[in-house]
């Protein structure tokens, strides 16, 4: 079966006053209709920027997509122009941001906002329009909602926002949600709500969500499958339980062990990462996570590992093998 | 953002923060606070109906008919403001000069915020080369100093222009090339102010966010982000309509502006210069109604500029 989306070698440059960004390094994965893919990493990543490019959402310049494939139910993207794009974008795959409280025109009714998409895409009337909104707005679990068409988004509060921003991005039901840090600026209780609000959401309309986070945690009960990204690369890749069970790559072993656990003495300090991230304009020619590396050998610092596999779908771009701490 | 006592009945919901007021509400009140603005807007309601109204007491040939007999007559009951150097009541002529007066500031405002919206929308949104080459061309507009281009543009195009029939009346075409000529020459500020609010607004994630939907450019900048500089705008243009008023008085002044017989407020003024210590009501009249016409317009544009400033929201 040929996947909804597939991304090949994908890399996106930015050409600054600096000197090149390298946000996006060549990175491949495959989404499955229904699916739900977690890509993981800490900020600055390439998380972002690699769905943007995947919705061709990238600002040129001084962005570029400089190579690679995104494949969409046997259409690539990446040839597609402008005019078409509009059509895949909202109505194919759409999107919800980080900051809710950003996200909506606050001189626009959220009605109005949600309804335009509608009118767009779907060829409806303003009347069936604002049906449809209140409709997707009640779905989303938004009280009173055809006395709320006509509100302004400072009339609601962070997840309300958040809730609205879902319907927007569900108004033309598309195959596939791009949901880019959706909890991040709210709340914990707030978050709890909006991830199982998705995840109801993704079970009966049957769509495929790329979920990106920074959050381990969060991840672990939503996902199928999980990409850990560094440095624009992915590091690692498995299903969830590869990942939680059985994490192979030292990033992603880091990055468990900065969870704070329930099952753990309230007294232990957690662990961090020390160092930072590489700087992105400037790579080094190794392992991008070798200088924070503890199980870091000699060839690490010279050639960037390939991922290669360590089950059955499970692979990791890594020299060592940490099982045993030894050079693969 | 406001939350005041006065919550509405309508729209509660199972959140903790009371219903706030629409934009448009939060405007009005704050607009309310401001006493000369209120002032303002009930002195322009005066004037626009001492314009209009009075039109359906006098006629306009009345206003224009010329009796030699009795010129440089001072206020009586006959003529309640007196006549001018070829004996037309000045009564009338201040009513229908009001008009094109008025009808001028408001028109040429129009051309002004059409094309300032325009050049500074453009230039703004899409940015690098075309937004150096429109703000080139902006600056190069703005070191021609706007008088001499007045001038030059109103003795080019006088007479050029045929009259024209409107609404059953008659207006000299010179009416129309001044209109252009102070919306032509008077856009640049607003292009700028724009341009500076598309650049930053362009930037914003709600904008980004749209994209996502598949909104086009043209739907981005219509309807996402021009309601988001609506308020720089209506501030700029209110502003726009006094000085486009004073500068029509102006070259109508140096007679180069509206060609009488169609009475404006600034033509009436032309006669008046040999006159000013033996006839001061040739002056007075139309001198008092212009000066009135334009506070009025800055302070209701003053009252606008507080209430659309979304930093003083808290005020």
């Amino acid at each position: 079966m040929t996947p909804l989306l597939e991304v090949r070698d994908l890399a996106t440059r930015f050409h600054t006053l600096d000197g090149t960004v390298y946000a996006v390094n060549g990175i491949s994965y495959t989404l499955e209709e229904g699916q739900t893919l977690g890509i993981v990493g800490e900020s600055g990543c390439g998380k972002s920027v690699s769905v943007l490019s995947v919705m061709r959402l990238i600002p040129e310049p001084p962005g570029k997509i400089v190579a690679g494939q995104v494949i969409y139910r046997g259409q690539d993207l990446l040839t597609l122009d402008e005019a078409q794009m509009r059509q895949i974008r909202g109505k194919e795959i759409a999107m919800v941001f980080q900051d809710p409280m950003t996200s909506l025109n606050p001189v626009l009714t959220i009605g109005r906002q949600i309804s335009e998409a509608l009118i767009a895409h779907m060829g409806m009337s303003q009347e069936q329009a604002r049906a449809r909104t209140v409709e997707l707005l009640e779905m989303v679990g938004i009280p009173q909602a055809a006395d709320r068409y006509r509100d302004y988004p400072h009339q609601f509060s962070g997840g309300m926002r958040q809730r609205v921003m879902i319907a927007m991005a569900l108004s033309c039901m598309p195959s596939i949600l791009i949901a880019d840090e959706p909890t991040t600026a709210l709340d914990v209780t707030i978050q709890a709500q909006i991830i199982d609000l998705v995840k109801a959401l993704r079970d009966r309309l049957g769509m495929a969500v790329i979920w990106i986070t920074h959050d381990l945690g969060i991840i672990a009960g939503l996902a199928e499958k999980v990409i850990v990204m560094y440095a624009g690369f992915i590091v690692e890749r498995g299903e969830v339980d590869d990942i939680y069970d059985d994490p192979r790559h030292p990033y992603t072993l880091a990055l468990l062990k900065s969870l704070p656990r329930v099952d753990r003495s309230s007294q232990e300090r957690l662990a961090t990462i020390p160092g930072l991230p590489p700087d992105l304009l400037d790579l080094p020619p190794g392992c991008p996570f070798a200088p924070r590396c503890i199980y870091r050998v000699e060839r690490c610092l010279q050639e960037n590992p390939q991922l290669k596999p360590v089950g059955l779908h499970h692979e990791i771009a890594c020299w060592v093998d940490v099982t045993t701490g030894r050079e693969q | 953002m406001e939350t005041t006592g006065e919550s509405l009945a309508l729209g509660v919901s199972g959140e903790a923060e009371p219903p706030p007021l629409s934009p448009r509400q939060l405007i009005w009140r704050r607009f309310r606070r401001h006493k000369m603005a209120v002032a303002g807007i009930f002195m322009l309601i005066f004037l626009i109906l001492y314009s209009v109204v009075g039109a359906l007491f006098v006629s306009e040939s009345y206003a224009n008919y010329t009796d030699t007999t009795k010129r440089l007559q001072p206020p009586s009951a006959e003529h309640p403001f007196g006549t001018d150097t070829v004996g037309r009541d000045i009564l009338a002529r201040t009513i229908y000069g009001g008009q094109i007066s008025l009808l001028i500031g408001l028109f040429a405002v129009l051309v002004e915020t059409v094309v300032g919206v325009l050049i500074g929308a453009i230039a703004g949104y899409y940015g690098g080369a075309i937004d150096s080459i429109l703000m080139r061309f902006t600056e190069a507009m703005f070191n021609i100093p706007q008088l001499f281009l007045l001038l030059v543009m109103a003795k080019f195009f006088a007479g050029k222009i045929p009259t024209i029939q409107l609404l059953g009346r008659t207006f000299s075409g010179s009416v129309i090339v001044i209109i252009l000529i102070l919306g032509l020459t008077s856009w640049m500020y607003l292009a700028r102010i724009v341009r500076a609010d598309f650049l930053s607004l362009k930037e914003r994630e709600f904008i980004l966010a749209a994209r996502t939907i598949g909104t086009s450019n043209l739907e981005i900048i219509v309807q996402h982000i021009l309601p988001n500089s609506m308020a720089p705008i209506i501030v700029s243009a209110t502003l726009g309509v006094a000085s486009a008023i004073l500068s029509e008085a102006y070259i109508s002044f140096l007679g180069l502006g509206v060609q009488p017989p169609t009475a404006t407020w600034g033509n009436m003024l032309d006669g008046a210069y040999n006159y000013i210590d033996s006839a001061p009501w040739l002056w007075i009249f139309p001198g008092t109604l212009i000066v009135l016409t334009v506070l009025a317009i800055n302070f209701v544009g003053d009252g606008l500029r507080d209430a659309l400033d979304p930093r003083t929201l808290a005020a």
